[in-house]
């Protein structure tokens, strides 16, 4: 299956891109999509500790499986205001 | 400043968002998070925020809905600016009105704190000596769900 991952701020800047596609076997979660992004990048390991995530726009946990078509999001901590 | 007189005051709230006039409301609150020129002993020139807007849309919207089911308010707006902003700016401007003060003061208050803990907008400072920093709040715990 196919998810497109999304990256913001400082991980943005850490990965030098804000999205990527990536395929991963069926029923795959969010903590094996983070594994297989440290295995490729071979970085960010620090900065993804506190990291958030997000399926489809609605926070989610490590143990949250993914689907095909999957919108998912690494967001660092927030700081808006 | 401190003035009394016979004119007319034009509240600031008319420049942003003009439905809240609403006869039946006698209180507005209006809070403005504006860019601040220093950030503990570091000088700031400028903010750049990015957002993830789809999903900081739909956090914030669900703020509002459980701002208006907790407080007895008649309406919540907010407007949150994004990319590069120069110091002394608004990055966020909060306005509720409601019949009377003490609700749309917690409401305002409700909003801008939930704000700052769950909506996926992130500020980077840069300082005057050139360096550039994400600013990660320290303050909330970790949200999964």
């Amino acid at each position: 299956m196919n998810v497109r991952v999304l990256l913001f701020a400082g991980l943005r800047d850490l990965f030098k891109q804000g999205e990527l596609n990536l395929s991963l076997p069926e029923g795959s979660t969010i903590k094996e999509l983070k594994e297989e992004l440290f295995l490729r990048f071979e970085k960010g390991s620090e900065k993804l500790k506190t990291t958030q995530f997000a399926v489809n726009q609605t926070y989610a946990d490590l143990k949250t499986k993914l689907r095909d078509g999957d919108e998912v999001a690494f967001l660092p901590m927030v700081s808006g205001g | 400043m401190i003035k009394i007189t016979e004119n007319k005051i034009v509240g600031l709230d008319q420049c942003v968002c003009p439905e809240f006039n609403d006869p039946s409301c006698g209180a507005i609150v209006t809070f403005e998070g504006r860019v601040r020129n220093h950030n503990d002993e570091k000088k700031v020139l400028k903010l750049f925020y990015d957002c993830y807007k789809p999903m900081a849309q739909k956090v914030l919207e669900e703020i509002r809905e459980e701002a208006f089911n907790k407080y007895n308010v008649k309406e919540i707006s907010v407007v949150h600016r994004v990319g590069e902003i120069p110091i002394g700016e608004i990055a966020v401007w909060i306005g509720v009105s409601s019949a009377h003060r003490e609700e749309a003061f917690e409401a305002a208050k409700y909003m801008i704190d939930e704000l700052k803990q769950r909506v996926p907008i992130w500020k980077q400072e840069t300082y005057t000596d050139g360096n550039k920093v994400w600013v990660e709040s320290c303050c909330h715990a970790l949200r999964s769900n």
